[in-house]
């Protein structure tokens, strides 16, 4: 059943005023193709009291970007909790390079106390750094803020430059109070400015002696994935000089300069950097996607075209062949069981569109779908990037302004070849995830709780993917629920080998004998039958 | 695993935390005031901490945990979260319509200083609806101060007497600490057969651990009702189980409602079991029934049948204070030597009945003959190096040790809280007698399957 103008009204209904009128701008009943992409609001407040999946500024500075750098010391400035609630719990894997370095297990605060708050943190936090450099010798600390201290005026950032001097090391002091924004995205702004502004081309380096050299940007390795797909990249030829930030590292970054090509992968966290190593060093972005099987191939052959070279175009296209020769019939099977069912679809800033494609190749076709923390853009495409008004609450995100490196600024393809390239692959691109839905479903930006358990109502999915905080309300009503977010701790989903595991996990959890267990036999059989069954009389 | 944590014991002295074995007081707070029958804790701060508590808690549990926020912008940092606050509690009412909404704070709005109690009188709040609020900032304590203060809160708030010329009812109010539900069901069994009438709060059996029915309940029926609450002021005396989550609540109510309490450790483990029943027995000049008697004697059948498993074996315990410390006393009955004890609540004069863990696990150490390193207010980075210095046979602590029992290759026993990578643990208490048959096959279990896993094919046993 479809959910129609009527019906949404009856279910928002019991909204008080304010937050009516708030939610339903959020949400988007998908008319018949057109070719511009209907409106919605993003990145605007949750209002109070709303039972919300989003998080905070610190979560997406601290906890989604910078946290995975592996060979760096992550220093939370604050009292225990946000430390400890972003230690180990992303699944961000990591491996140490050749310099052995990887404190992906460790976790760093200053454990801020009354008197800190009191009298201030900067010493404490200054001893922690030099603690940190005398038994870790990390490649460089970074410093997250959380709420309490940009209240109490501790300067992180002069900490950091004199614990630079002090140590000879790069410090990066993140101002990425959880107030700050709306959302998880305002800590994605803040941690990737910083990363712009100091780390990327903070080296001698000039140029990457390996052919085909790319970036893979916004990919975290969440179960593996940026490994998969670093195994297909290398299958065929490519270089990868950098991840950020998945698996990433501090050195590597350094290095980002010299790509040739940077793939991005999550739109939401990243495009902005994406734009400015453009601006900065001439380096085009490609969108790319390598959850579901069509999207890693489409990618794969945008990636060839960009390079042109035809034994790297033969490459894909036999690697691709090998591919899916290799998994199709094992999806086939994963297919008959899922065939004909419907799910929702609602993850961070991204996946919310990414999987869509990977569901459709399964059988599985997604009914409504939105993002926690995304912005117009991530909805309705790249062209509405200059008509979006910077509220309150983005203008205290600082912007980051930079301008072509005067010494490495290359022009690294033709502007003749990159148009036409346009044409066809999505360079510089993004439609965003409202122009791919179909007709008759419906768009959810910040879908809450009370909607959440609504929509399911009305449209009975089969499958619900979100996060860990709804799983088992979903799971309560007797649908199986898959978290996006984590993967519920398996993975990669990501490439070739990825929509295996996803195929599998997802009939799997229609599969599982367990549902039938729900009602009780007695349940749907009369007592008195049961006794005559029985025997007794 | 954990390569970079030397041997070598590095003084520390930032007071920095590297590895922390605590967390922050709202989690707590919000675990607590789920023992609340239909009640929506609310966190009032930014959204972020909410969505880290109500994450952790929802891994721990692997059900559903309802919770709101004020969702502070940078404008309610400047200006106060009042209005947030207003706002929040209509929306609440109107949308998730609990009876009752917990309000704890964050450091956010600590730092800040809103004024909760004026927020809560100038809000909309329905007829028969009841808003309450307890603070706590997350740069005191940890989330057992937080647990503490919600459970104080509740007696503040609600706790009446009823009763004329200090009357007081025959039953007895238990204040069960943070315990799974799981516990929290097994105490209450226990005085169930004891046959004592009680009221236990908070209580979140029925409402984290809730049956699967095909429906979606918001409030499920656990949780301590607020007439339950109010009548906790007329109870001829009360039990608080662990001193840093519940101490302070008892103290509370006898200051309040002039209810005698008596402090105990966590019934975990035969002792404290003992001493539990004695204290129902004693104040109800109650025998301990057969069925309650038979249960010990098997226990101490078992303790006996298998004490060469574990006698004189070295174990480091780490977590929350009172588990911990109950856990220490266990291990020492069992013959077992705890030679690491640390927690990361810091064991100080934080209000009443947080003083002195490393006083009291000392003095057990002591008494056994035992040297040991004890610390409150550690964290893993120290367990560990501790480790290195003197190894241990097996580790007893939450999820998080499974880093430090890797690295060192030693058996591990999931135990407290937060347990992230194995299920079931908020189902099978582990208080009572029969808990601590439950605590004595994990223990045994970790230890005989390394034994099998490190034997020579000629040594490896059938029986053991
Ligand atoms: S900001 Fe404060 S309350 Fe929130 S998670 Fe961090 S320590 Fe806990
Ligand atoms: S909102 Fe503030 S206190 Fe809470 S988790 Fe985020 S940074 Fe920490």
């Amino acid at each position: 059943m479809a959910i129609t103008e009527e019906k949404l009204g009856e279910v928002l209904g019991v909204y008080p005023e304010k937050v009516l009128v708030n939610r339903r701008r959020h949400i988007v009943l998908k008319e018949p193709d057109t070719e511009t992409a209907q409106q919605i609001e993003a990145n605007t407040r949750t209002l109070p009291g709303i039972i919300t999946n989003r998080g905070c500024a610190f979560a997406g500075c601290k906890g989604v970007v910078v946290g995975p750098i592996k060979d760096m010391v992550h220093i939370v400035h604050g009292p225990v909790g946000c430390a400890f609630y972003t230690w180990g719990t992303r699944r961000n894997k990591a491996k140490a390079g050749d310099d052995g370095k990887n404190y992906v297990n460790y976790c760093f605060t200053t454990d801020m106390q009354e008197s800190d708050v009191v009298f201030g943190g900067e010493k404490k936090l200054a001893k922690l750094i030099d603690e940190a450099v005398a038994i870790f010798h990390p490649n460089a600390i970074s410093i997250a803020a959380t709420c309490p201290v940009g209240l109490i005026g501790d300067d992180i950032g002069a900490v950091a430059r004199a614990a630079e001097e002090r140590h000879g090391i790069q410090v990066l002091a993140f101002q990425c109070e959880g107030y700050k924004g709306v959302s998880q995205s305002a800590g994605h702004h803040i941690a990737n400015n910083m990363l712009m502004d100091k780390v990327i081309g903070n080296s001698d380096v000039e140029t990457c002696d390996e052919p085909y050299a790319v970036n893979l940007l916004g990919e975290y390795n969440i179960g593996g994935d940026g490994w998969e797909i670093a195994r297909i990249l290398k299958d065929i030829g490519y270089h990868v000089v950098c991840v950020m930030t998945g698996d990433g590292s501090y050195e590597d970054m350094k290095l980002a300069h010299t790509a040739d090509l940077n793939l991005v992968q999550c739109h939401r966290s990243i495009n902005y950097i994406a734009e400015m190593l453009e601006i900065k060093y001439g380096t085009p972005w490609l969108k790319v996607n390598f959850i579901g099987i069509k999207s890693t191939c489409d990618s794969l052959r945008a990636m060839a075209a960009y390079f042109g070279n035809k034994d790297l175009m033969q490459k894909t296209e036999e690697i691709i062949a090998r591919e899916l020769a290799r998994i199709q019939p094992v999806i086939d099977q994963y297919r008959k069981v899922c065939e004909g069912k419907t799910a929702f679809c609602f993850v961070g800033g991204s996946r919310g569109h990414h999987y869509q494609g990977l569901f459709s190749e399964i059988g599985i076709e997604t009914v409504l779908a939105g993002y926690e923390f995304a912005h117009r853009d991530d909805y309705e495409g790249r062209l509405v990037i200059p008509t979006i008004k910077k509220d309150a609450d983005s203008k205290n995100i600082p912007d980051l302004h930079v301008e072509a490196d005067p010494k490495r600024f290359r022009i690294k393809i033709a502007p003749e070849r990159l148009a036409k390239l346009k044409e066809k692959f999505p360079f510089n691109e993004y439609k965003g995830l409202i122009v791919d839905m179909k007709e008759g479903t419906i768009v959810v930006d910040d879908l809450n709780h009370f909607e959440t358990e609504e929509f399911i109502k009305i449209l009975h999915p089969d499958i619900v993917s979100s996060g860990i905080k709804d799983k088992y309300v979903i799971q309560k009503m007797g649908i199986p629920s898959k978290q996006l977010h984590s993967y519920d701790y398996s993975g990669p989903y990501s490439g070739f080998n990825g929509a295996v595991i996803f195929a599998r996990d997802i009939s799997m959890s229609f599969a599982s004998p367990t549902w039938n267990y729900i009602v009780p036999p007695w349940k749907n059989q009369p007592f008195l039958n049961a006794t005559i069954n029985g025997g007794d009389q | 695993m954990l390569e970079y944590t030397p041997k070598e014991m590095i003084k520390r002295d930032s007071g920095g935390m590297i590895n922390p074995a605590k967390t922050c007081q709202p989690v707590g707070a919000m675990y607590a005031a789920l023992g609340i029958h239909s009640c929506l804790p609310h966190s009032h701060g930014s959204q972020g901490c909410c969505s880290f508590h109500r994450m952790h808690l929802t891994r721990h549990f692997r059900d559903p945990i309802m919770a709101s926020t004020s969702s502070f912008t940078e404008g309610a940092s400047v200006f106060g979260g009042g209005a947030n606050l207003k706002t929040s509690i209509k929306n609440v009412f109107a949308i998730y319509n609990p009876d009752v909404i917990a309000i704890h704070t964050t450091c956010l709005s600590e730092t800040i200083g809103d004024d909760i109690p004026t927020a809560i009188r100038q809000s909309e709040i329905p007829e028969g609806k009841v808003v309450f609020h307890a603070n706590t900032p997350s740069y005191q304590g940890s989330h057992i101060t937080g647990f503490s203060n919600m459970t104080n809160a509740m007696v503040t708030y609600f706790s009446e007497t009823k009763l004329a010329d200090g009357k007081k009812e025959k039953f007895v109010n238990i204040i069960p600490g943070f315990v799974n539900p799981a516990d929290m069901r097994e105490i209450k069994r226990l005085t169930e057969e004891m046959g004592i009438k009680y009221i236990m709060f908070p209580d979140t059996s029925g409402v984290v651990d809730s049956p699967m029915t095909g429906k979606f309940e918001m409030y499920p029926s656990g949780g301590t009702t607020i007439p339950e609450l109010k009548k906790t002021g007329d109870a001829k005396f009360t039990i608080s189980l662990g001193r840093f989550a519940s101490q302070m609540a008892a103290e509370s109510l006898e200051k309040k409602c002039k209810i005698p309490f008596v402090s105990l450790k966590e019934p975990i483990g035969i002792k404290a079991t003992d001493e539990f029943l004695m204290a129902l027995r004693g104040a109800f000049a109650t025998e301990i029934p057969e069925s309650l008697e038979c249960e010990r004697g098997q226990l101490v059948d078992v303790m006996t049948d298998t004490h060469f498993h574990f006698h004189g074996k070295k174990v480091a315990i780490f977590g929350d204070p009172d588990v911990v410390t109950a856990m220490t006393e266990f291990c020492l009955s069992l013959g077992m030597l705890p030679v690491h004890v640390l927690t990361g609540t810091p064991g100080g004069a934080l209000g009443s009945g947080l003083g002195g863990f490393e006083q009291e696990v000392k003095a057990m150490l002591n008494e056994a003959g035992v040297c040991g390193n004890v610390k409150a207010a550690g964290d893993l980075f120290t367990l560990h190096q501790w480790i290195k210095n003197e190894p241990v046979d097996l580790l007893i602590g939450n999820t998080y040790g499974k880093y430090i029992a890797r690295a060192e290759d030693i058996p591990f026993v999931r135990f407290g809280f937060p347990i992230l990578d194995r299920a079931i643990h908020p189902y099978m208490p582990v208080t009572g007698y029969r808990g601590a048959l439950r605590l004595i096959e994990q223990i045994s279990d970790a230890l005989l399957d390394r034994c099998d896993r490190d034997a020579a094919d000629e040594d490896f046993e059938l029986v053991m």
